[in-house]
């Protein structure tokens, strides 16, 4: 793959990225779109930016989206290369998902699971008609308040361990590996893979999700629990020597129950699948696990016959960002290949010409 | 967070956590009505950078990095002590305010009356968002009822 650079077209390009800056204002007697506005009113694009954008803050998302004229992969890609100008100034101790504030809680597979279902602001049960009202800008009335016990929400994948039908987590306190810092190489551990898949398309892993569902590569998945809400970022300073609290980021996670009929080495039971992303994403941390989960055929001693059990192939396609750079670099110039595959097929062609002439 | 063996470490930790939420306005707001903290030296920041938020596999597992979130540093000695912070997003102000604030709450002259004046009621104004949060989240709670019980 080679393109030549090509000079002169300088002025065309600075015309076309004021006329870009023109469009994306749009007509001037409307008002222009504040970040505030961006960032409180269209919550879910902030969300999908920062988790594909691999960067959480709010505020530089709603920069990107206005930017990139909601166009939510552009903004990603500006996500990316804005993190590349700072420095990392630590990692933070792993988040206590058992610890979060949920402002939703469901589980697929316990009606009465302790700390209940909770609902939260939810899209599901809403009729999928359009609004009205809200193109009259009417205002929403206040939200219920009920007492809150304040009990903590243990995780569904807690409540089944006791039976010891549930695969349990392994704890480990190994340095993760980091795509950031190194090229992936395979094969590639589940810390990785999870990394990968955090930051990964969201469509490309519903895409994916959904196939296993239909039969390539499934294992009968629940969604054993999804919640959603706000945890605490701890980090060591080392100048202080003591973990801080740095505040608070909004997470979803999902666990998938996944059937099991046991191995040489493990007896029947229930294995999991799991999504973590920045933000309010349930669509994609769901897809993640079904995901995650069809990446561990090979350790569960599973056929790998389908994509997404296939951990070179969803990796190396699951980023959005490198994607669009390699499907839309050929839109740059390519005149001189082209050049030289329009000189191939011209001779090709002559000399299928000579052979047919000389058999005539 | 565990709280730290050594309680003043521990009461550290938790005015820092408070003061890490805490928005610049409400911290200045606070503080005007106490004597002016003493002048501040930079010792370092404040400066935005990145830390990479770490998850659990499986929620309880091994660590995996889930990506990066932007912090805002500053450290500064005020007087004879030094204060730090290091909070969620790009915010210098608020950065500055914290590690004065933080400064000044190792300082025993100082730490009644800041901790009266600006940490209890900024934890309480914390309390209360928290606990409407969970309010209406409580307010989403299903509550079942079996078929049984609507036949009676």
């Amino acid at each position: 793959m080679a393109y030549v650079a090509v000079k002169g077209g300088e002025r065309a390009i600075d015309n076309a990225h004021a006329w870009l800056a023109a469009d994306r204002r749009g007509d001037p007697a409307v008002p222009d779109l504040g970040l505030a506005q961006i960032r409180e009113q269209l919550g879910r694009a902030i969300d999908r930016v920062m988790a594909e954008g691999s960067l959480y803050d709010r505020d530089l998302a709603a920069l990107a989206i206005k930017q990139s004229q909601g166009d939510l992969i552009e903004a990603a890609f500006l996500l990316r290369a804005y993190r590349t100008t700072l420095p990392r100034f630590a990692h933070s101790e792993p988040v206590d998902t058992a610890a979060m504030a949920v402002r939703r809680r469901v589980s697929a597979v316990f009606k009465d699971l302790p700390g209940g279902q909770v609902l939260g602001p939810t899209y599901d049960y809403t009729h999928r008609l359009l609004d009205f009202t809200l193109a009259a800008g009417t205002a929403p009335p206040a939200p219920a308040t009920a007492p809150a016990t304040g009990a903590p929400m243990q995780r569904v994948n807690d409540f089944l361990r006791h039976e010891g039908l549930i695969e349990p987590d392994a704890p480990a306190d190994a340095t993760p590996g980091d795509i950031t810092r190194q090229p992936l190489t395979f094969p590639a551990p589940r810390d990785v893979r999870l990394q990968a898949l955090a930051r990964g398309d969201e469509g490309f892993l519903l895409g994916l999700g959904y196939s296993t569902q239909r039969g390539y590569g499934g294992n009968h998945p629940f969604a054993g629990e999804i919640r959603v809400g706000e945890v605490t970022v701890e980090i060591e300073p080392a100048e202080l020597g003591f973990a801080i609290d740095i505040g608070e980021i909004t997470l979803t996670e999902c666990q998938m129950v996944n059937q099991f009929k046991g191995s040489k080495t493990q007896p029947p039971q229930f294995t999991r699948g799991y999504g973590l992303a920045f933000g309010h994403a349930e669509r994609k941390t769901m897809s993640m696990a079904l995901v995650d989960r069809a990446m561990r055929a090979e350790e569960l001693g599973e056929d790998v016959t389908a994509p997404a059990q296939n951990v070179e192939f969803v990796l190396y396609h699951s980023d959005n960002i490198e994607g669009t750079g390699f499907v839309e670099h050929l839109k740059l110039p390519h005149y001189v290949d082209f050049q030289s595959e329009l000189e191939t097929i011209r001779r090709m062609r002559a000399e299928a010409d000579a052979g047919k002439e000389a058999a005539e | 967070m565990t709280p730290h063996p050594d309680t003043a470490i521990a009461a550290r930790q938790s005015w820092m956590a408070v003061l890490a939420r805490a928005e610049a306005n409400d911290m200045a707001q606070l503080l005007a009505d106490l004597p002016p903290l003493p002048d501040p030296v930079i010792l370092r920041g404040p400066e935005v950078g990145l830390v990479m938020v770490r998850g659990r596999i499986g929620g309880g597992g091994g660590p995996f990095n889930l990506g990066e979130m932007t912090v805002t540093r500053c450290t500064l000695r005020a007087g004879a002590t030094v204060g730090h912070a290091s909070i969620a997003g790009r915010v210098p102000e608020r950065a500055i305010l914290a590690a004065r604030i933080d400064a000044g709450l190792q300082d025993p002259t100082l730490h009644d009356s800041l901790h009266t004046a600006v940490i209890a009621p900024l934890a309480a104004r914390q309390l209360a968002a928290r606990a409407e949060s969970a309010a209406k989240a409580a307010a989403t709670r299903v509550e079942f009822f079996t078929l049984q019980t609507m036949r009676t």
